[in-house]
C-alpha cells in the first residue's frame, strides 16, 4: 500500500480508502475525504496544541506479528486491524500507511458530546449578543454533536466581559473556550508573543502580559480565528449580524502582496473586510492596517460628478472635451499604481494613440514588514510594466515632468488617480496646463484640472491586479459606487475608442481582456472569467532584473521569484 | 351534447303575485329581530380578541424598565416582508444595564409592510417582541406608519420576565465580586 510513484500513501476513513500526501495531518486528511471532523484549537497555519479534544477520533492500524513481521491475517483473509483502546485527537496524528479512522462512530459520537458539554458548562448564554454568532464554532458543533440542553445547575463562572487586549481588539473572558489559537498566533506567526492564559483550571484567564498591549499589526487575525465569540474586532462590534453580510472576492490595494479578502457588505454598505484563504500568498491572514481601507470610500471627498471647467456635464461630453485637449498633443500621462490591469491597458493604450511625451508612474514606498505589508504600496506595478504602460520603475517625485510644464514642453497632462501636487508638481504650475484628471477623491489636482473623470475604489468594480509575485488575481465589485459614476474601464474606454476611432468601447474588463489576449503576450489564453479564485502566476522573468524594493514576506522571497519565473517560463 | 336544455315551467297563479315569497321574507326577518345579535357596532363596540391573535407587533420592557431587545436582529432576518430594520448599538460601560452589553439604537417596524405572521415573536430569543391585540391602524402618510422604537414601546408596555436571565447574571456577578 505504500510507495506509489505520485507519494502518496492510502489512509482509511470510516473504511473508505483515500489517498493523501504522507504525513497529512488526519483533519485535514478527513477534509480531503469530503468528512469534517470538529476542531476548535487545530488551525492549519498554526502548530498543534491538541488542548481542546473536540476532534478525538478511533484509531487503529494494521497488526503485524511481533516475531515474524508478518501482516496478521483475519478470516477474511484481510490484514487485522488492531484499534486502540482509547480515542486519539485527530490533528496531532499524521496520516502514515495503512492508517484506519472511525470519524463516526458511537465511542466517537459520545467523545464530541462529553466534551461539548464540559465547553458549554461555563459558556455564558450570550448568543444573542454575541458577535461571533452565525460564524462560531461552538454553536455549529453544539448543534450537530451537542446535547441540546443544559445538566449543569450550579452557577456560571463569572469572568470579566469588556477587556481590551489592545487598541483593536476586545475580549470577552467567559466566552473563551481556552484554544490557544490567539496565543500561537501571536507567536508563530506575528512574531509579537504578548498573550497568555494565567490562573489555573475554570479561573484560567486569557491576558497580555504586563505592561504589554495586543497592538500588532496583525492582531485583528486573532479575531478571525477566534473560534468562539472571546476576541471580537472593536470596530466592527455590534454593527452588523455576520448572517447579513454578503462576501465578495477581493485583493487588498495596500501594498504589491496582494493579500486576498472578502468584503463583506449588506445593502451596498461595507462592513468589514476578512481574509480569503490563499495558501500562495497570504495563508489566511491580512494586516490590520488593510481592513480599515474601505472607511474612505463614504466620504464626502467623493469625486461624484464628471465636470469641464467646474461644471457639471455627462460622461460622453467629459470625454469628447478630454479628446480634444489630448489631441492638441504635447501630452504627459501620469499613470498609477493602484489602477487595475485592465485601466492601465486603456491608458496605455491612449499615451500611445496621443503619442504621449512621457508616461509616468508615482512610486510609493513605506517600510516593508516581512509578512503581509511590503515596501512597494502600489498594488500593481508590474501590471504596468506587463501592460506596456512603463518599461521601468516608478519615482516618487515628478520632478521631471514638473520641468517640461515650465519649459512649456508639455501642454495637457493626464493624471489617472493621482494627486500631482503630493509628487513634486506645484499647483501653480498645474494652472499652466490643461490637467485631465481621474480620480475617486477631491484634491488640489482635481480642482485644477479642466476635465475631470470620477472613477471608483477597488471597493466599486471589477478588475485585477498583479502582485509581487507576478500573480495576477482578480477583484470583484462588493458595493456599488456613487450614482452616476461609470466604472473606471468605461470611461477611459469611451476616451479610447474617440481617439484611436474604434467603435465599441469595452464595457467591463471581459472586452478588455479579449483585447489583451492577443497584445500582451503573456495574458494569451487568460480572460477574466476563468482567472482562478487563487490567482494565476504570469510570466514576469522579462522584467525580474529591475530592482524591485521589496524585500521578503511570506511566500515571497525576491531572488527565490526568479527561479519561479523561470519555471513558468519553461512551463509555457 | 352534454348538457340537457330543460324547459322552464311557466309561474302560476299565486306565483305570479310574488305574494307567498314576500311573506316568507317577512317570516325570516321578524324572526331574526327577537334574536341574538351577531353584528357588532364597530368601531364603537369593539370585539373580544381571542387568546394567541396576531395583532401588531410592539417592543415590551421587563418589570424593572429594562429594554429587552439585545438588537440579536434575528427578527430582522426572519420576517417575511421585511419590515423591521434594526441598527443596534452598545450600551455604555457606565449604565445601569451594561451587562446587557448590547441594544437597539434603532428598532422600526414598516406597518404596512407587517403581515401579522408572528415570526418575529417566535424567534425573539430574549422575549422581546409581542404581537398584541390591536389590529386596525391609520395614519396620514407611509412615514408616520413606520413605527420607531419609542413608538413601539409605548405600545408595548410591560411583560413579566419568567426567565430573568440577566437579573440573574447581574446577580451571578455580584455573588463573584463579593467573594473576591
Amino acid at each position: 500500500m505504500t510507495g506509489r510513484d505520485d507519494n502518496l500513501i492510502s489512509v482509511f476513513i470510516d473504511e473508505e480508502e483515500f489517498l493523501v500526501p504522507p504525513g497529512t495531518n488526519m483533519v485535514e486528511a478527513a477534509r480531503l475525504a469530503g468528512k469534517e471532523i470538529p476542531h476548535y484549537c487545530y488551525h492549519p497555519k498554526l502548530s498543534v496544541t491538541g488542548n481542546c479534544r473536540m476532534c478525538l477520533m478511533e484509531l487503529g492500524m494494521p497488526l503485524k506479528d511481533h516475531s515474524t513481521g508478518e501482516p496478521i491475517i483475519d478470516r477474511r483473509g484481510l490484514q487485522k486491524i488492531g484499534w486502540m483502546p482509547r480515542p486519539a485527537i485527530a490533528c496531532a496524528t499524521r496520516a502514515f500507511p495503512g492508517i484506519h479512522i472511525k470519524t463516526d462512530s458511537e465511542l466517537v459520537r459520545e467523545c464530541r458530546n462529553g466534551v461539548m458539554e464540559f465547553l458549554l458548562v461555563n459558556h455564558p448564554l450570550d448568543c444573542p449578543i454575541c458577535d461571533q454568532a452565525g460564524e462560531c464554532s461552538l454553536q455549529e458543533y453544539a448543534a450537530d454533536y451537542g446535547r441540546g440542553y443544559s445538566r449543569f445547575v450550579e452557577n456560571k463562572n463569572v469572568k470579566p466581559k469588556r477587556t481590551r487586549l489592545g487598541p483593536r481588539v476586545m475580549l470577552d473572558d467567559e466566552r473563551c473556550i481556552l484554544c490557544s489559537r490567539c496565543i500561537r498566533f501571536c507567536k508563530e506567526i506575528a512574531k509579537d508573543d504578548v498573550l497568555g492564559f494565567v490562573d489555573r483550571g475554570s479561573y484560567s484567564t486569557l491576558t497580555c502580559f504586563p505592561g504589554k498591549d495586543l497592538q500588532n499589526n496583525y492582531s485583528l487575525n486573532t479575531v478571525d480565528i477566534c473560534p468562539v465569540g472571546a476576541l471580537t474586532s472593536i470596530d466592527f462590534r455590534f454593527k452588523m449580524r455576520v448572517w447579513f453580510l454578503k462576501e465578495t472576492p477581493s485583493i487588498c490595494a495596500e501594498s504589491s502582496v496582494g493579500v486576498n479578502t472578502h468584503i463583506e457588505s449588506r445593502e451596498g454598505k461595507i462592513y468589514r473586510i476578512t481574509p480569503r484563504r490563499n495558501d500562495e500568498v497570504n495563508d489566511t491572514w491580512i494586516p490590520d492596517s488593510g481592513r480599515i481601507l474601505y472607511k474612505s470610500i463614504d466620504t464626502d471627498e467623493r469625486l461624484i460628478h464628471y465636470t469641464i471647467d467646474g461644471s457639471h456635464t455627462l460622461v460622453d461630453g467629459a470625454a469628447k472635451e478630454a479628446a480634444t485637449l489630448l489631441r492638441e498633443g504635447a501630452v504627459a500621462v501620469v499613470g498609477s499604481g493602484r489602477a487595475s490591469v485592465e485601466e492601465q491597458y486603456l491608458l496605455g493604450k491612449i499615451a500611445s494613440a496621443v503619442k504621449a511625451i512621457s508616461v509616468s508612474l508615482v512610486s510609493r514606498t513605506g517600510d516593508g514588514d516581512g509578512l503581509l505589508v511590503s515596501a512597494d504600496r502600489n498594488p500593481n506595478v508590474r501590471g504596468a510594466l506587463l501592460t506596456g504602460l512603463i518599461t521601468s520603475l516608478p519615482h516618487a517625485n515628478l520632478g521631471g515632468l514638473a520641468s517640461a510644464i515650465e519649459s512649456g514642453e508639455v501642454r495637457t497632462i493626464l493624471s489617472f488617480g493621482e494627486d500631482l501636487t503630493q509628487c513634486g508638481v506645484e499647483k501653480q504650475l498645474l494652472e499652466k496646463v490643461n490637467v485631465i484628471y481621474f480620480g475617486s477623491h477631491c484634491n488640489e489636482t482635481g480642482e485644477v484640472a479642466k476635465v475631470v473623470f470620477p472613477t471608483l475604489t477597488v471597493f466599486e468594480k471589477a478588475g485585477t491586479f498583479i502582485n509581487q509575485q507576478f500573480r495576477l488575481q482578480k477583484f470583484l465589485p462588493a458595493v456599488p459606487g456613487p450614482q452616476g459614476v461609470l466604472p473606471d474601464i468605461v470611461s477611459l474606454g469611451k476616451l479610447c475608442s474617440i481617439l484611436d476611432g474604434e467603435a465599441i468601447p469595452p464595457t467591463g474588463p471581459e472586452g478588455v481582456w479579449a483585447e489583451m489576449n492577443t497584445e500582451i503576450p503573456q495574458f494569451s489564453a487568460i480572460d477574466f472569467e476563468n482567472i482562478p479564485i487563487n490567482g494565476i502566476l504570469i510570466d514576469g522573468s522579462q522584467w525580474e532584473h529591475l530592482p524591485f524594493i521589496e524585500g521578503m514576506s511570506l511566500h515571497y522571497d525576491p531572488d527565490n521569484n526568479r527561479q519561479i519565473m523561470a519555471e513558468v517560463t519553461k512551463s509555457k | 351534447m352534454a348538457f340537457k336544455i330543460l324547459e322552464r315551467k311557466p309561474l302560476n297563479w299565486a306565483e305570479r303575485t310574488y305574494l307567498p315569497q314576500i311573506i316568507t321574507g317577512l317570516k325570516i326577518t321578524l324572526w331574526n329581530l327577537f334574536q341574538k345579535k351577531v353584528t357588532l357596532e364597530y368601531p364603537d363596540v369593539r370585539p373580544v380578541i381571542p387568546e394567541g391573535y396576531r395583532g401588531i407587533p410592539t417592543l415590551v420592557k421587563d418589570p424593572k424598565g429594562r429594554e429587552k431587545c439585545v438588537s440579536c436582529q434575528l427578527c430582522e432576518f426572519v420576517c417575511p416582508p421585511k419590515a423591521i430594520r434594526i441598527q443596534p448599538g452598545e450600551i455604555p460601560e457606565d449604565a445601569d444595564y451594561a451587562h446587557v452589553e448590547k441594544a437597539p439604537k434603532q428598532f422600526d417596524i414598516d406597518m404596512l409592510r407587517c403581515i401579522y405572521c408572528g415570526f418575529c415573536q417566535e424567534v425573539c430569543p430574549e422575549e422581546a417582541i409581542f404581537l398584541q391585540n390591536d389590529f386596525s391602524l391609520s395614519g396620514y402618510s407611509r412615514e408616520e406608519m413606520v413605527f420607531p422604537k419609542a413608538k413601539l414601546y409605548e405600545m408595548g408596555g410591560t411583560f413579566p420576565d419568567q426567565h430573568n436571565k440577566w437579573g440573574k447574571k447581574q446577580q451571578a456577578a455580584e455573588e463573584a465580586k463579593a467573594h473576591g
